[in-house]
C-alpha cells in the first residue's frame, strides 16, 4: 500500500503544481494511524499529511457536490465502489463531470478498526497487509490476524473491482476478486416468517438514536432540502420532533434512495449503533433486480432509474408475493 | 374500533382506500347507485390519479391507525394521464414487498384496478379486503417498529 500512497502523492503534487487542478480530494492523516479523514488539499505543501492506507474506507464522492462548485477543476481519488456513487451524482446533475478529474486507485478491501479492537488489539500504530493476513503493530507488540475477520462489512460483500469512471488510474497490484454474495443476508431474512422479521427489525431499529449519520454520509441523499430537516429549529440538520418521522425514518429513507442507492455500504459503516442499514437498501435492489431486470445504480451516468421508467408488461402488485411460498 | 351506535365491541378495521378520480372513484359511485354495499369502515380518499399517492401517504395512514391500505386506479393502459398507473405499479410493488420484509403482514396492503364501469368489482374488492383485514386484527406493527421493549 505504501507504494500506492507514494504514487498518489506524486500525482497529486504534479497536478496541483502544473495548475491542471485547483484542489485534490483525498484522505488526511488523523490523530491516530487508524482514523484518516476525508480532506481537500489545495497546495503541494498540504500533501505532507496525505495518507492512503487500509482505513481509508470513506466514500469521497459526496464531497464533490460542495467542492466542485468552486472555481477550477477538482481531482479526486476513487476506489472502485466510490465510482458508482460518483456516476449517480453526475447522472442526477449534482456534480459536473467536466470539472472533475478522476484518479482511480486500487483497493484491496478496507479494514474496520472496531473489529481489530474486538480481536484484543488496541493502540494500533501500523497495519501491514499481506494477502489473506494482516500484521497489526500496536504499542504492545505485533499480532497477525485473518484479513477476512477485520474487513469492513461492506468490503466482505464487495460488488466489483472495476472503476466505473476514471481519467487515469494508479493500480500497482492485482485486486482480489469481488465476493458477489451481497444478497445472501437479504435472502436469509426473506426466508424467515413475518413475525421473526418484525422481531429482527424491531430489535435493530430501536437502537437508532436518530443521529442522522446515515443520511449525512449517503451519496444518494443529496437533496438541497431534506424532509428530515427541521427548518424552524434554528439548528442546522436538527431532527424533527414528529412521531411519524421518528417511527418510520428508516422506511422513508430506504424508499427515497431506492433505485438510486449504489450499495456503497456507507450507512452501515458510519452507524454508531451498528444497525445493518444496508440490508434495507439491498432489499430494494434485490427486488428491482428480480421484478424489473438487473439494474446497478451508478454503472453509467446515463439512462433512467427503475422507478422513473416502466414497461407495459411489468409485474402486477398482486403477483409480488406469489410463488414465494410465504 | 368500537361501534358507537350499537356498543358492539367486535373489531372493525380502519381501512383507507385511495381511489383515482377517473376510474375507481366513479366505480364506487356506480356501486352506490347500483345499490351494492361495501363496509362503512372503508374511508375513501379521492386522488387525481393513483400515482398521486406518495408512498409516504401509505405509511402515514398506517401510522395514524389504519389497519389496511388499498389503492385503486384505472386498469393499466386506461390511465387518464396515460402512464400514471404504470409508475404506481412499480412503486407499490416495491413498497409493499419492502413492508413485508420489515414484518408487516402482506395482506394489509393491496392494489386493485377498478374501472368506472366496475361498480360490482369495487364492492366485491372492498368486502373481501375488509374481511381479510378483520381476520388479521389490529395493525400495531408500523407504529411499534422503533418502540423500545417495556415502554
Amino acid at each position: 500500500m505504501r507504494d500506492v500512497e507514494q504514487k498518489m502523492i506524486e500525482r497529486a503534487a504534479a497536478l496541483l503544481q502544473n495548475g491542471e487542478v485547483a484542489r485534490v480530494v483525498g484522505w488526511k492523516k488523523g490523530e491516530f494511524y487508524f482514523d484518516p479523514a476525508p480532506a481537500v488539499f489545495e497546495t503541494v505543501d498540504e500533501l505532507k499529511d496525505f495518507v492512503y492506507n487500509g482505513f481509508c474506507g470513506a466514500n469521497l464522492s459526496k464531497y464533490l457536490i460542495k467542492v466542485s462548485k468552486n472555481e477550477g477543476k477538482t481531482a479526486i481519488f476513487m476506489k472502485p465502489c466510490d465510482s458508482y456513487s460518483f456516476n449517480q451524482l453526475v447522472k442526477e446533475h449534482r456534480v459536473d463531470r467536466e470539472k472533475i478529474y478522476v484518479i482511480a486507485v486500487e483497493c484491496q478491501g478496507k479494514l474496520d478498526i472496531e473489529k481489530i479492537k474486538a480481536n484484543g488489539v488496541t493502540a494500533v500504530t501500523n497495519v501491514e497487509e499481506n494477502g489473506d493476513k494482516v500484521t497489526v503493530s500496536s504499542l504492545y507488540g505485533e499480532t497477525v490476524l485473518d484479513k477476512a475477520d477485520v474487513m469492513l462489512g461492506k468490503c466482505l460483500t464487495c460488488k466489483g473491482k472495476t472503476h466505473q469512471a476514471k481519467d487515469e488510474d494508479i493500480i500497482l497490484h492485482e485486486m482480489p476478486a469481488p465476493a458477489n454474495n451481497r444478497f445472501d443476508e437479504v435472502a436469509k431474512l426473506e426466508a424467515m416468517t413475518e413475525d421473526e422479521r418484525f422481531a429482527f427489525w424491531k430489535e435493530q431499529l430501536q437502537k437508532c438514536i436518530r443521529c442522522n449519520a446515515c443520511r449525512n454520509v449517503c451519496p444518494a441523499c443529496s437533496c438541497l432540502k431534506c424532509v428530515f430537516d427541521n427548518p424552524s429549529s434554528g439548528v442546522a440538520a436538527k431532527a424533527n420532533d414528529d412521531r411519524f418521522e421518528e417511527q418510520l425514518f428508516h422506511v422513508i429513507r430506504a424508499f427515497h434512495v431506492s433505485g438510486r442507492c449504489t450499495d456503497c455500504g456507507e450507512c452501515s459503516r458510519v452507524c454508531p449503533q451498528n444497525i445493518p442499514l444496508h440490508l434495507l437498501n439491498r432489499k430494494f435492489i434485490k427486488d428491482i433486480d428480480g421484478f424489473y431486470g438487473e439494474y446497478q445504480a451508478g454503472e453509467t451516468a446515463e439512462g433512467k432509474t427503475p422507478l422513473t421508467s416502466y414497461k407495459e408488461e411489468d409485474l402486477e402488485v398482486s403477483d409480488v408475493f406469489k410463488g414465494e411460498g410465504k | 374500533m368500537q361501534d358507537v351506535t350499537t356498543g358492539n365491541k367486535e373489531f372493525k378495521p380502519n381501512i383507507v382506500a385511495f381511489c383515482c378520480n377517473w376510474c375507481s372513484y366513479a366505480g364506487a359511485d356506480l356501486a352506490g347507485s347500483s345499490r351494492l354495499t361495501y363496509p362503512a369502515n372503508v374511508k375513501i380518499i379521492r386522488v387525481p390519479c393513483s400515482c398521486r399517492v406518495n408512498p409516504m401517504f401509505v405509511l402515514k395512514a398506517f401510522q395514524q391507525g389504519a389497519d389496511g391500505v388499498i389503492l385503486c386506479g384505472c386498469h393499466p393502459g386506461d390511465c387518464h394521464y396515460v402512464t400514471g398507473n404504470y409508475y404506481t405499479r412499480r412503486r407499490m410493488a416495491l413498497l409493499f414487498s419492502f413492508l413485508n420484509y420489515m414484518g408487516i403482514e402482506k395482506e394489509r396492503t393491496r392494489v386493485e384496478w377498478v374501472s368506472a364501469a366496475e361498480g360490482a368489482k369495487f364492492s366485491a374488492v372492498m368486502n373481501d379486503f375488509v374481511k381479510t383485514v378483520t381476520e388479521l386484527g389490529e395493525n400495531k406493527r408500523l407504529t411499534d417498529l422503533r418502540v423500545k421493549e417495556g415502554k
